[in-house]
């Protein structure tokens, strides 16, 4: 095994996590801002590659592309935060859980119904095919390395908006008393709508950009949404930087579980028992993680402990 | 109002009416609906007695039904190859015996309860819901790529397990045993809840702090209720495993979890007969539509949730 070779699978892991900040710095902040557990996200990261997909290949540029994809979550997100959303604030998060379990379903057939069954393929755009020779050897495709710079931006985006904007500030006092802030004569629910939308334009982002290195399919959501409130709960719910630190954690893990473990078993077991063992336990690995933190920490990494 | 003792006896006279119904129009697959909708109740109930009477949401309720359907699996596997389970220290033959298979699978799920349970109790609210739901995905990757058992296809089982003085490839006496075993977990559900145990459990879901003021640990009451309801929810999984005779990583999935939690939660939490009446209305409905329309059947399943929603709402059977 080669340090480059290492290095490679890191940035790969540094990559899978980018991609989970971006699915989990809006799950998070509408969980930690709203109180909602909105298990639909992951339909709003589907929407965003469907319409990804969609326009790029109807005008052939993958950028007009991602303009979509952003555009159709945002919208998407706004649409679904007025008619069903908006009423579940109040209600516990069973009821929370049920309306926006169905909601998945509604968003997947409405899919399946516009576009088919058949997967839907988006292409990587001629500038960003090929790889990119960095330094000690490595080869490193360009477009996967344009994922990580453009998630470490709107990461670093997210701090200053959170940190430095009136409307982070607005979102801050949102989320440690939302009385307070209605009677201060901040618009509470246009807050919210406009929150909302923010995290579905993240997550439509995410779903584009990952579109273009698998297929995009209907239910493409789903294994992303259970890995996105694992790293919300590793972050501590609510917290933009439980998030990013959760993610790239979550992101590394499972890379690097998968690359080390089977070679790491090598050593004192026969090739193939330790490639099973090996297998088996990487792919646990996250939840072992998880469950790690949470009976260390339980509440997160991040998470105040009120909650 | 009507008095839900009455209710629950309008229930088993429907739930019974179907597999007869399915004998007189010789339906044999009304039959198996009958006993899909029997055993998921079981599971139900199980989840019923943390979630409901305990209120604490376990989202990783599929991990107990999938050990339970695994260990009825493996063992009838072994016996239908006449290869042992372990040979050393001492030979263990599988088996193919119910009586034997059904309580050890509710020993093992019941085991696994107790030490997931153990760490998972630390936490509470939503984080209690993500632990547990990280223990069960542990368990379904864990399947998933461990070779031996079948992995990812999963595990046949060419015949149903022997119960003594049955035919269990019939149908229906396979459906009576299912049946017997769920009114034996209700009454024994039922006992516990107005046991001295259950009310300490039902007490430390409304106030931990004054349960502990009176002398008794919620922690330790929680975490036996976890355990049988653990166990319980094993017991389904066998049968279950009995039933397709075939078990594959997918008992296990979150899916499974979600849907044990739609029938508790939407049947009525703390209510003993709850599960049971939601999981029927599910399946029923589902299967009729599924055989008319797809589509349709999605928009009963949307329907379904909203409907639930709102019944929650309304409460309609309560007169507490």
């Amino acid at each position: 095994m080669s340090i480059s070779l290492f290095l490679e699978q890191v940035l790969n892991g540094l990559q899978f996590g980018v991609m989970l900040f971006l699915m989990s710095a809006g799950l998070t902040l509408v969980f930690g801002v709203m109180g909602l557990i909105n298990l639909a996200h992951g339909s709003l990261y589907m929407i965003g590659a469907f319409a990804a997909a969609a326009i790029a290949s109807w005008t052939g540029s993958f950028w007009l592309g991602l303009v979509a994809s952003l555009m159709a979550a945002a919208i998407a997100g706004v649409i679904v935060e007025i008619v069903i959303i908006r009423r579940l604030y109040k209600r516990d998060h069973l009821d929370q859980v049920l309306a926006t379990f169905a909601l998945i379903l509604l968003f997947s057939e409405a899919m399946r119904w516009i576009f088919g069954a058949f997967p839907l393929f988006l292409d990587v755009p001629e500038i960003l095919s090929g790889t990119l020779s960095l330094p000690l050897g490595i080869e490193y495709s360009k477009y996967r390395m344009m994922i990580i710079v453009v998630g470490i931006l709107i990461a670093v985006g997210l701090f200053s908006l959170i940190s430095k904007t009136r409307l982070g500030v607005r979102i801050r006092a949102g989320e440690s008393d939302r009385e307070m802030i209605a009677a201060l004569g901040v618009d509470i629910s246009k807050l919210y709508t406009l929150v909302f939308a923010l995290g579905a334009a993240l997550a439509g982002l995410a779903g584009a950009m990952v579109g273009a290195i698998q297929s995009v399919e209907v239910g493409m959501g789903e294994p992303v949404l259970i890995l996105a409130f694992v790293v919300i709960v590793i972050g501590g719910i609510g917290s933009i930087k439980g998030a990013l630190v959760g993610a790239i954690l979550v992101g590394l893990t499972d890379t690097l579980g998968r690359f080390l473990l089977p070679s790491f078993f090598k050593i004192f077991l026969n090739p193939s028992s330790a490639t099973d063992i090996g297998s088996a336990l990487s792919s646990m690995m996250i939840y072992i993680l998880m469950a790690a933190v949470l009976i260390w920490k339980p509440s997160g990494l991040f998470g105040n402990n009120s909650k | 109002m009507i008095k839900e003792n009455y209710f629950n006896i309008i229930c088993i006279i429907l739930l019974l009416s179907v597999p007869f119904l399915g004998l007189i129009l010789d339906e044999p697959y009304y039959i198996t609906l009958a006993t899909k909708v029997v055993i998921l109740a079981i599971a139900g109930a199980g989840l019923n007695l943390v979630l409901g009477y305990g209120g604490f949401v376990s989202f990783g309720h599929a991990a107990f039904f999938g050990i339970g359907g695994y260990v009825s699996g493996i063992l009838a596997s072994h016996a239908l190859n006449y290869y042992p389970i372990i040979e050393w220290p001492f030979i263990i033959e599988g088996t193919t015996q119910m009586l034997i298979i059904l309580p050890l699978a509710m020993l093992i799920s019941g085991g696994f309860a107790f030490l997931i349970g153990m760490l998972c109790l630390r936490t509470s609210g939503v984080y209690f819901i993500m632990i547990t739901l990280a223990f069960a995905q542990m368990v379904y990757y864990f399947a998933i790529s461990w070779p031996a058992y079948g992995g990812e296809d999963g595990l046949s089982v060419y015949l149903r397990n022997n119960f003594p003085g049955l035919n269990t490839m019939d149908g229906f006496s396979f459906f009576s045993i299912c049946f017997v075993l769920l009114i034996f977990v209700l009454f024994i559900i039922s006992r516990i809840v107005n046991s001295n145990f259950g009310l300490a459990l039902q007490s430390a879901k409304q106030n931990p702090e004054r349960v502990a003021a009176v002398g008794i640990e919620p922690i330790k009451v929680q975490l036996i209720a976890f355990v049988i309801s653990g166990a319980i929810t094993g017991l389904a999984g066998a049968l279950y495993t009995d039933l397709n005779r075939f078990v594959s990583p997918s008992v296990l999935s979150w899916h499974t979890s979600g849907e044990i939690m739609v029938f508790v939660i939407l049947g009525g939490t703390a209510r003993l007969f709850g599960p049971l009446v939601r999981c029927s209305i599910i399946y029923y409905l589902r299967t009729i539509s599924w055989r008319h329309h797809r589509k349709l059947a999605v928009l009963v399943r949307i329907y379904l949730n909203y409907c639930s929603l709102v019944c929650k709402r309304w409460n309609y059977w309560d007169d507490s």
